[in-house]
Formats: structure tokens, C-alpha cells, sequence
């Protein structure tokens, strides 16, 4: 059976793994690396980027995680994951794991004050998805392999790269799954991929 | 159509802090160690609560000058303090951007009656329970997260235990009574009735709660969680410890990994004295900061 990982080191771990049981499929919680070669996807949540990059080092998770994505496993990054994903930050001189081709800037919208909710069209996913953005970030640029899905005021808030896919934004804080649901069939159709 | 301070973003803002230690500090070096060890925010004040106790007299909103300064040396969100229902600090600390605003009993209260109403504001509100009746009041007033009373400023863990074990203990109880027993246990308990049926049919609280109030070691951390815990608020603990950058990391360490206790025993090694602690019988009534709201 497919199953999903969300890394559970801090953040919305909880909702996550609710959003992926609904889609159908198995979802575990990772809080150590061997739990790596158990799934087949794995989800970054949002949460705060500096204290998860601060356990991801703690535990070894770094270069096991890049391997894991070199692998062709899909990774799936939201909000704090986004940034964990990018290659390059807005300000900052060292990135994280750096899987997809772009640069970000982190809290690009502003405090939580001006953390907001807004009605997105999503390449591939949904024409009419409420997204929650939570002292969100954005994408300053994307590499040549990368697609943009979405953008709010002409920032790119989701992108994908072959089997890397971030948003800034929460599909996991809405009833709404398609956006996870998306990511399942990432997941599902590299299983099947990676066994042939 | 763009909708800001909604109650899905400002409970969400919550969610993110889960599984994370919240830090009080007094200055911009204090924030960065925090941010450094891992802290998912920090908490900016005048004064630890151990010093408010320490200093008596009234405590009001700290200095704007203090806050700015917190803000502008670290990425991570930034909390402060208002009275409890001071409807002018609680304004100017949104004014100024503050990410969250706790309504906090560890300052002196400026109305000894209402707590504000949060959800006339933009910016998320956190509030101390110690029974699922005062969290169910905050919810219905617009806190978006909830955090246990404890003792501030003791680093005596007793107090956030019992609070922590009383708004679970309630949990579990309303969610076996049948529709008609809600209704008698709402008036009982002085909660909302339609909030206690959500929570009824959910089996927990709809916004998250964390400890705090007396965390003073990796393993107070840890059995907060043990017990239900969404993550912890750290007050006097780290900054009053021998060694605040050790003492900070291996909070963080064990809230994350709360039910490795062989890494718990790791943590704790050589960790210098943790702060002197108040035994809660020497505590005169005046001195219980928990007794100033329900």
C-alpha cells in the first residue's frame, strides 16, 4: 500500500496526515531517518523553517532526506517546507536542502497580521481553491525544469519540478484535499515508475 | 477576494507553533539565542515572570522600545503581553505588528471583570486555562490559542500539571455525556453550549493548547507533552539557568522527541543548575497569579 510520511520534527503534522488518510492512502508520522525507507513520499509542513532546520541537523535527516528525493521520491513542501525545498533564500547566504531550482523570500507577505486567506486557480489541480497563507513566503524565481501552478498579485505561491512540489500557502488547513490529493497521484504514479 | 485575521488564519498561525517551544526574552541577544536553539517564537517582555514576581507592584505592557527591538533581531514570529481586558495595550501591540498577543495574567489585569473581546481584533490572541470552563470562555471570546496558567515565574511544574490534566480530564468527560447532560454541564462549568457540542463531537479543544507556567528542565518539557500538550511556552527557565544556550536546545530536543527518554537522559547531562524554584505552600494568595481571572 502507498504510503506517505510527514515529517513530524514541528509544525502542522496532525492535519496533514489527515488530509492524506482521507485521500485513501497510509500516512506516518517521521521523527528518525530510518523511517525514510518505509515511505514513498514525504510531506515538509509548514511550521517554523529555522527550528525545523535546526532538528533536521540534530538527527541526520539532511543529506537522508536530499537521498531520499534523489531516490525520485516525491517531496512535497508547504510554507516552511516551500523554504526548506528552495535552492536559494531572498537575504540569507546558506539555503537548506535545496531540491527544487528557486529562490525564495521568506515572510514575503508580511506579519501575521497580514497573513490572509484568498480563492487561487491552480495549474493541474483546481480553478477554485481557497488557500491559507500564514506569514507566508513566495517565489522570488524558479529554474528552468520548474513549473509555476499558482500565483496571488503576480508572486508564484506553488510550483512543481518533476516530483518536487511546493506551495506557500495551507491545503491542509481546509476540508479541501485536492491539492493533496494531487501529491497522492505524484506519489502513486512514481511508486508504480520506480518498480518498472 | 483577499480576507485577512480570519479565524482559520489566526488559529492557524497556532498550528504552526505546534510540537515547538516558545521563549520568553527581555532583549535582542536573548531573542537571537532563542531563535538559534530552535524556538518557534519568542515572547518579548520587560521582565521574566520570576523578576515581575520578584519586583511586585503593578505589571503593565512592556516598553514599545523592547518589543521593536525583539522584532527586528529575529525571523521567527514575535508574541507580547497585554493586561487582561486592556483594550488600548492589546491595540497598540497589533498597531506595532506583534504576531500574537497574550492576554496575561503574569501582568497585572486592567479590568477585573471582562477580558477583551479578541475577535474584534486582527491579530490572534493566546490565553491561560486551567479548566475547560476558562478555556471555553477565551475560545468564545476570540482566543485563537490556549496555553495552561501553571505558577509563572516559579518553575514549579505543579500547577500547569494539574491544569493541564483538569482541561483533559473535562475533555474526555463531555465527549461520553449525551446532548441533554451537555447542556447542564455548560451551565455548570459556565462554557459555551455550542462550543462544548463541538468539542463533544471532536473529542478536543478546536484551537491548540500549550504549557506553561513552571517548565524548568528538558523533562518538564517532555511531560507536558507526555500529557497532552501542544508544544510549550518557556518563561523564567532558560535565561534564569547557568547556561541558556544549552538549556534552550535541549528544551527544544526533548519537546520534539518528548518519548525518547534515553535522549531525555542525554539532554539533561551537565546541564548546570535550572533555576531556583518556589514551593507553592510559601505562595501567599496575593502571590497566585493563576487566581487573577477566570
Amino acid at each position: 500500500m502507498t504510503t506517505i510520511g510527514v515529517l513530524a520534527l514541528q509544525g502542522a503534522v496532525r492535519e496533514h496526515i489527515r488530509s492524506v488518510e482521507e485521500c485513501g492512502v497510509k500516512a506516518i508520522e517521521i521523527k528518525r531517518m530510518e523511517q525514510l525507507d518505509e515511505i514513498d513520499g514525504i510531506i515538509l509542513p509548514g511550521g517554523e523553517s529555522t527550528t525545523m532546520r535546526r532538528l533536521i541537523d540534530s538527527y541526520g535527516f539532511f543529506t537522508a532526506l536530499q537521498e531520499f528525493g534523489k531516490k525520485g521520491k516525491p517531496v512535497f513542501g508547504t510554507c516552511a517546507g516551500l523554504i526548506l525545498m528552495a535552492s536559494e533564500i531572498d537575504g540569507q547566504e546558506h539555503a537548506h536542502l535545496g531540491l527544487m531550482d528557486m529562490k525564495v523570500a521568506r515572510n514575503a507577505f508580511g506579519r501575521q497580521v497580514a497573513s490572509f486567506e484568498a480563492e487561487l486557480s491552480i495549474k493541474h489541480v483546481a480553478e477554485d481553491f481557497n488557500a491559507v497563507f500564514i506569514r507566508a513566503p513566495y517565489i522570488l524565481e524558479l529554474g528552468p525544469e520548474a513549473e509555476p501552478l499558482a500565483t496571488y498579485n503576480d508572486r508564484i505561491v506553488a510550483a512543481q519540478q518533476g516530483h518536487y512540489l511546493c506551495t506557500a500557502f495551507h491545503p491542509e488547513l481546509t476540508e479541501d484535499n485536492r491539492v493533496i490529493q494531487h501529491f497522492v497521484d505524484m506519489v502513486k504514479n512514481s511508486t508504480k515508475t520506480l518498480a518498472s | 477576494m483577499t480576507n485577512r485575521g480570519t479565524e482559520r488564519v489566526k488559529r492557524g498561525m497556532a498550528e504552526m507553533q505546534k510540537g515547538g517551544v516558545i521563549m520568553d526574552v527581555v532583549n535582542a541577544e536573548q531573542a537571537k539565542i532563542a531563535e538559534a536553539a530552535g524556538a518557534v517564537a519568542v515572547m518579548a517582555l520587560e521582565r521574566v515572570p520570576s523578576d515581575i514576581r520578584a519586583a511586585g507592584g503593578v505589571a503593565r505592557m512592556a516598553d514599545p522600545t523592547i518589543t521593536e527591538e525583539v522584532m527586528n533581531a529575529v525571523s521567527i514570529p514575535v508574541m507580547a503581553k497585554a493586561r487582561i481586558g486592556h483594550i488600548v495595550e492589546a491595540r497598540v501591540l497589533e498597531a506595532m505588528g506583534v504576531d500574537y498577543i497574550d492576554e496575561s495574567e503574569v501582568l497585572t489585569p486592567a479590568d477585573d471583570v471582562y477580558h477583551l473581546n479578541k475577535s474584534d481584533f486582527t491579530v490572534p490572541f493566546v490565553c491561560g486555562c486551567r479548566n475547560l470552563g476558562e478555556a471555553a470562555r477565551r475560545i468564545g471570546e476570540g482566543a485563537s490559542m490556549l496555553r495552561t496558567k501553571g505558577e509563572p515565574g516559579t518553575g514549579n511544574i505543579v500547577e500547569a500539571v494539574r491544569h493541564m490534566r483538569q482541561v483533559q480530564s473535562e475533555i474526555r468527560k463531555v465527549t461520553g455525556m449525551s446532548r441533554d447532560e451537555v447542556m447542564t454541564y455548560a451551565k455548570e462549568i459556565g462554557a459555551p453550549f455550542e462550543l462544548l457540542l463541538q468539542i463533544r463531537e471532536e473529542g478536543r479543544l478546536p484551537v491548540v493548547n500549550f504549557a506553561a507556567g513552571g517548565i524548568a528542565t528538558p523533562s518538564d518539557a517532555a511531560l507536558m507533552m507526555e500529557l497532552g500538550a501542544d508544544g510549550v511556552f518557556v518563561g523564567s527557565g532558560i535565561f534564569k539557568s547557568d547556561n541558556p544556550e544549552k538549556f534552550a536546545r535541549s528544551i527544544v530536543e526533548a519537546t520534539t522527541h518528548y518519548k525518547d527518554y534515553k535522549l531525555i537522559a542525554e539532554l539533561s547531562k551537565d546541564l548546570g543548575t535550572a533555576m531556583k524554584g518556589i514551593e507553592m505552600s510559601t505562595l501567599s494568595a496575593s502571590d497566585r497569579m493563576q487566581d487573577r481571572s477566570e
